[in-house]
């Protein structure tokens, strides 16, 4: 094998494509089981923005916390929420991360500073700069780099009156908090150019105050080595930043979408030409660091382990019809 | 001959025939048209369940799209109709209520009053409510109290296309906001709806099925399996009369008095959280202007209190069904005093 020309060791890169086909092989199989029938409700698909994911969640641990939104599965596997747990969350099992109460558009693990998928646009940001004013107090107490907190946000969300609020204060504070737009150039059905008046959210940010970067979201280096800086920056004291990055999906809004506002050609243009993990692929066996054997290895146990988790999911038990009225308050 | 089209498409013909009769109907909302922008079909969703589906294609100049920032169009919507339009403004889900709510508690519903009754606002906000569609706690909610709760607005939330036409197109004539609420599990339920415009004046409740002993009162969804207890309790020899109060505010209390007072029984039914909501309302209004006529407890079938439940297998529990309205109004036998 050649030297390593990335910022990134050998098993390193291996994790980062890990957790990216993980999130790719659980989207697809969401996608047939949905259309199969056997997944209810609202479900968003991340299939296609892996790497943006990804390339940030590399820089976290533990103790930094992310905001989500409705597409928020990949967010999850990426910040390390339990696969098993996500699948039996989205068929409504006891045993799901949310015991079945919160479904697809709710997953949270707070024990992985997962705050949640949200069902509200815009209002992970919020929450974020709580989570950023905690973790500066916690770093004033015990010193050291400060813990993190990361907004997700999609490029139509990013016009929530919440959002635009939370970069304000957040600037006004100098908080450890980011801001990542996840412009993936639609909003529902209709283009981002329709809903958003300025072109570039690097002006936006400036707008408030805020340094901000624009990647190529389909390319994990340059995500990873954008998020790299603004989290390094964030944890020294340096403030909140915003991170644009501009990404495809590949599924429709939501599971059943026709997808007709497409122009003709897209998606299998998108899917040929803009998809980031054979991006990733490329780069990686193309320098002779990880060879194709490696990645078809780590492919045979992702795909093993979403089996268990479908297989997992089905066979789990239902809530108990008691479980309907628990946990509403810690006490009542 | 009498034509049957969904609730879903009575709201969409509500709609195309006041957009006609009247320029200054507008409607905004979040892809409400849908593929604005882009490069593929234009009117491409008509709404995220398509009930404006086809409407931009009559009125392009009527319908518009907006950026996902509900307290400017909402907030938008109302300024316009203090302005002279006549706005329906969509809010999708009601649960995203949280984001605008200033500019209708605090604007739409309090210029009249605030202004010494010199201000009209003839705004119309569109909602979707209601549980059953696996959309979990922030896409299932029934808010109607909390709108009902605002002096200055008007609360309608019907259960049949005949209703929801009649209903909409009053909401739209109507000077006053209005908040429209549209349970999601009842679009695609069918039911006769007359062609040419008509209107279903606010505040006035339908006595959906006419008895002499116990009294069901609900609406929406609800409205529904009032009817399927009735059912039920015609097995056991109980007739039950069943009041769709179809408008919340203003609310027809004399039509549910004016029962109370033939059978002695009361039900309130409501899909809303069972603190301070629409049943309760009804039920301490009872009891204060027609408590000699009760010959028994007034009972309610409400949700728990508890947020909608994403598992199927919970958010079934968590709806009230007519076997649970049924048994309430079977205990008003039980347990009443008669
Ligand atoms: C406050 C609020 N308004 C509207 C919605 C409905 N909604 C859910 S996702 C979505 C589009 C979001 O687009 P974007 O932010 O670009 O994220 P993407 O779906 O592209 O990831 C809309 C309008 C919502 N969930 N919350
Ligand atoms: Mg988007």
């Amino acid at each position: 094998m050649a030297d390593n020309p990335f910022p990134l060791s050998k098993d390193e890169l291996l994790d980062a494509y890990r957790r990216m086909r993980t999130i790719r092989e659980f989207e697809e199989r969401l996608h047939i089981d949905f259309a199969r029938g056997d997944i209810p409700g609202f479900v968003h698909l991340y299939a296609g923005e892996e790497a943006a994911a990804v390339g940030i969640m590399k820089h976290l641990w533990d103790g930094d916390h992310i905001a989500s939104t409705h597409r928020g599965h990949g967010h999850c596997i990426a910040k390390g929420v339990d696969v098993v747990a996500m699948m039996k969350e989205i068929y409504g099992k006891k045993g799901g991360a949310c015991e079945g109460k919160g479904g697809s558009m709710h997953i949270a693990d707070l024990s992985k500073g997962m705050m949640g998928a949200n069902g509200i646009l815009g209002a992970g940001a919020p929450l974020v700069c709580g989570a950023a004013l905690a973790a500066k107090y916690r770093a004033k107490q015990k010193g050291g780099p400060s813990d993190v907190a990361i907004s997700f946000v999609g490029d139509g969300a990013s016009n929530q009156g919440t959002f635009l609020e939370s970069l304000n204060l957040a600037a006004v504070w100098n908080l450890p908090a980011i801001f990542v737009v996840e412009n993936n150039g639609y909003a529902e059905s209709t283009s981002r150019d329709y809903g958003t008046a300025v072109d570039s959210y690097v002006d936006r940010a400036a707008g408030f105050g805020l340094p901000g970067v624009t990647v190529d979201g389909t390319d994990f280096f340059a995500v990873h080595e954008a998020a790299g800086e603004i989290i390094r920056r964030a944890r020294e004291g340096g403030g909140p930043s915003l991170l644009e990055c501009k990404m495809v999906r590949f599924h429709g809004h939501f599971e059943g979408d026709a997808q007709t506002y497409r122009a003709k050609g897209e998606l299998e243009d998108i899917r040929a030409n803009r998809d980031c993990l054979r991006a990733f692929v490329a780069a990686v066996t193309g320098a002779n660091v990880v060879s194709d054997a490696e990645l078809q290895a780590i492919d045979r146990d992702v795909l093993g382990l979403i089996e268990r988790a479908v297989t997992e999911a089905k066979a789990a038990p239902l809530p108990d019809p008691a479980d309907l009225t628990t946990d509403v308050y810690v006490r009542y | 001959m009498a034509r049957k089209i969904s609730m879903k498409m009575a709201i969409n013909e509500a709609i195309d025939q006041e957009m006609t009769r009247d320029p200054t109907v507008i409607m905004m909302g979040e892809d409400i048209v849908g593929g604005a922008g882009g490069q593929g079909e234009q009117d491409a969703w008509g709404g995220v369940l398509g009930v404006t589906k086809g409407l931009y294609a009559k009125h392009p100049d009527q319908l518009l799209d907006t950026p996902l920032s509900e307290s400017a169009y909402i907030g938008t919507a109302i300024g316009a109709a203090a302005s002279g339009m006549r706005p329906i403004a969509e809010l999708m889900f009601i649960d995203f209520m949280g984001v605008c709510f200033d500019q209708i508690f605090n604007q739409a519903a309090k210029f009249r009053y605030m202004f010494g009754g010199k201000a009209e606002t003839p705004v119309v906000i569109r909602a979707m409510v209601g549980a059953g569609f696996r959309a979990a706690a922030q896409h299932s909610q029934m808010l109607t109290p909390i709108f009902t709760h605002i002096p200055g607005l008007k609360v309608v939330c019907p259960s049949t296309p005949y209703d929801t036409k009649g209903l909409l197109i009053q909401s739209i004539r109507d000077n006053d906001p209005v908040i429209f609420c549209e349970h999601k599990n009842l679009y695609g339920f069918e039911g006769d709806v007359p062609e040419k415009s008509y209107t279903v004046p606010l505040g006035e409740a339908n006595v959906t099925r006419e008895g002499k002993d116990v009294t069901l009162v609900a609406y929406g969804l609800m409205a529904h399996r009032a009817l399927e207890a009735a059912g039920l309790l015609a097995k056991d020899g109980i007739e039950a009369e069943v009041i769709d109060l179809r408008t919340l505010s203003p609310l027809d209390l004399d039509t549910v008095l004016e029962s109370v007072e033939k059978t002695g029984r009361l039900v309130c039914v409501d899909e809303a959280n069972p603190r301070c909501n629409i049943a309760t309302d009804v039920s301490a209004r009872v009891a204060m202007e027609a408590f000699g006529a009760l010959k028994a407890q007034i009972e309610m079938v409400a949700p728990p209190h508890v947020p909608v439940p994403f598992s199927p297998a919970l958010e079934d529990l968590y709806i009230p069904s007519g076997a649970q309205i049924a048994d309430a109004a079977r205990r008003t036998f039980a347990r009443g005093k008669t």
